[in-house]
């Protein structure tokens, strides 16, 4: 087990390199020079001035050595400045994330809680009224974007019925946006995983000793729906963070998404790699959790 | 072909036939401008109303379909063909380049395919082309995997050693034997991946890094849009479910085709 997670740890160490070197050299070689960006809004600056800037950014450097003071930054905590702000990366990196947090926590939870009984439901009353509903409702979510969902919601709530304010504190729209579109996966991948696991032997055998069915769901089923949320979980962050970026933008939620969207628009690149690198991190390390969950729910699962 | 298929190829071929021939479909000048007209609701004439610049809503959603769903079908299908063929060869030869290449399809797939993709459009600076890169640059590694596996288990059948022995070259097996057997799951892949590539894509133009304006993109509409979801929600709502039933129409194709390439394969 021990083994197992410094393994996974090692193989982290050229992917966390091949990520950062790749944005790296992006930002240097593809995209808008942030100096002339910046200068571009108060007319024309002379060279001299643009020089000056680069000399204190360090961008006039020649590109490894600019990486590796980058990367040795990284390394002991230092991420640079923000372009922009002036701010240290890593402190404004630290205050935004709680909030990105709050929200996936709160957007998997609702989603955990709606999806497993609605897929445990639509199963149990396969290709019944119940079932069809719930199956017509996933396939409406899995086929709207997120960003139109948020608007849809924001119509309804905050400006036809007004129950909830549009922008601001309030949770419950960005949470509920990022909910639809994973709910409707979820009870999809539920349905049908207590499907295939009610047509298995040993739930007739129970069926035949006279087991309740509601004992069979919740002792026997439950935990496979259990296994299957959690490689969705594992499946589904990737693209809960991304979503977040969106989600955030429209709801000014103050997280890391929102922040990285305005550190695009402001081509403050610090926080664009920071941002990008911190993901992955936390791309993988929630994959690495849920590997080490799944084999303790499952033990037949075994590490390779 | 299946019977079962029909109605759902007839419904996406309707989409494509809508995109390509878009400019004969619009009823009014997609991008003709009447600031005195701007905002009009629903009407006889502009049937989904006007946007701020007075343009015929409906027009641009219809031309709309055109960059939407050419950049996203030319998306998935260079990196789906492009994809397979790494991974095809990846399988077939095996050896440092298949290690190689799968060392490279690790590094990609460690990145959260959205965030990268918001980064590197960014970072390219906008507008639609740069935007289908950045989502091509992580989504052919999975068609890699896929093909990839099947070509591993092809090169073990035994009609590919009597192709060897009748003397067929390396890239004559490759091309006539292994690839024709990955086409089918890898179209089913694709088929499933249109409608999440739309979306991604018009999820891009909508924080501004994708279609610039003022090419009518469904995507970029709803973000110029934004600020008058409660004066005009047509502005919105219309793109918005241009978007829906389009991706509707793909995810009901794909799931389709995948029952029917999974009860072919059980038979």
């Amino acid at each position: 087990m021990r083994n197992y997670i410094f393994q996974r740890l090692i193989q982290l160490v050229p992917i966390l390199f091949g990520i950062t070197f790749l944005t790296f050299a992006m930002i240097h070689f593809a995209a808008v020079d942030a100096v002339d960006f910046m200068y571009q809004q108060g007319g024309s600056v002379a060279e001299e001035i643009k020089a000056a800037k680069r000399t204190e950014l360090g961008l006039d450097k020649p590109f490894l050595i600019q990486y590796g003071n980058w990367l040795a930054g990284f390394l002991t905590g230092d991420m640079g400045r923000s372009f922009i702000s002036g701010k240290l990366v890593f402190e404004t990196f630290a205050e935004k994330l709680p909030a990105t947090f709050e929200l996936m926590t709160v957007s998997i939870l609702l989603t955990i809680f709606i999806a497993t009984p609605l897929g445990i439901i639509a199963a149990v009353n396969q290709n019944k009224f119940v079932d069809i509903v719930i199956r017509f409702l996933s396939f409406v979510g899995n086929s709207l974007p997120n960003f139109f969902v948020a608007l849809l919601l924001i119509y309804f709530f905050a400006l036809k019925l007004n129950l909830l304010p549009i922008i601001g504190d309030n949770i419950i729209m960005p949470a509920l946006t990022l909910t639809i579109a994973m709910g409707a996966k979820y009870t999809r991948q539920i349905r049908a995983v207590v499907l295939e696991e009610l047509e298995k032997p040993y739930v007739t055998g129970a069926r035949a000793r006279g087991v309740s069915e509601f004992t069979i769901l919740t002792k026997s089923v439950l935990r496979c729906a259990l296994i299957m949320i959690i490689t969705l979980l594992a499946l589904s962050i990737g693209n809960l963070l991304g979503g977040t970026a969106i989600v955030e933008t429209i709801f000014m939620w103050d997280g890391v998404g929102k922040m990285a969207v305005d550190a695009i628009l402001m081509r403050d690149y610090p926080l664009i790699q920071a941002y990008v690198v911190w993901m992955a991190i936390i791309y993988v390390a929630v994959n690495l959790a849920a590997d080490l969950l799944y084999h303790y729910l499952d033990p037949r699962v075994k590490y390779e | 072909m299946n019977k079962k298929l029909l109605p759902n190829l007839i419904l996406a071929g309707g989409l494509i036939f809508v995109a390509v021939f878009a400019e004969f479909l619009t009823p009014l000048d997609p991008y003709a401008q009447d600031l005195e007209g701007a905002l009009t609701p629903p009407n006889s004439v502009n049937l989904l109303g006007t946007d701020r610049y007075g343009r015929d809503v409906l027009s641009r959603v219809i031309i709309g379909s055109q960059t939407t769903l050419c950049a996203a079908l030319l998306l998935l299908l260079t990196i789906s063909i492009f994809g397979s063929l790494i991974g095809a060869i990846c399988g077939y030869k095996g050896g440092k380049l298949d290690t190689f290449l799968m060392r490279v399809s690790d590094i990609f797939l460690a990145f959260p395919q959205m965030v990268f993709a918001v980064a590197v459009a960014g970072i390219l600076g906008g507008g639609l082309f740069n935007a289908a890169a950045a989502l091509a640059i992580i989504g052919w590694t999975k068609y890699a995997r896929i093909s990839r596996s099947l070509a591993l288990t092809i090169r073990t059948l035994p009609y590919i050693d009597a192709a060897k022995m009748a003397g067929t070259s390396s890239a004559g097996i490759l091309f006539f034997h292994v690839l024709p057997n990955i086409a089918g799951p890898v179209l089913v892949t694709a088929a499933l991946d249109i409608g999440t590539i739309i979306m991604e894509l018009a999820g891009l133009s909508f924080l501004g890094l994708g279609a610039m304006p003022p090419t009518a993109e469904w995507g970029a509409m709803m973000n110029n849009g934004r600020s008058m979801l409660q004066t005009a929600p047509w502005v919105i709502l219309a793109p918005g479910f241009a978007i829906f039933i389009t991706v509707a129409i793909f995810n009901l194709l794909g799931d389709k085709l995948r029952d029917v390439f999974d009860s072919r394969n059980k038979d």
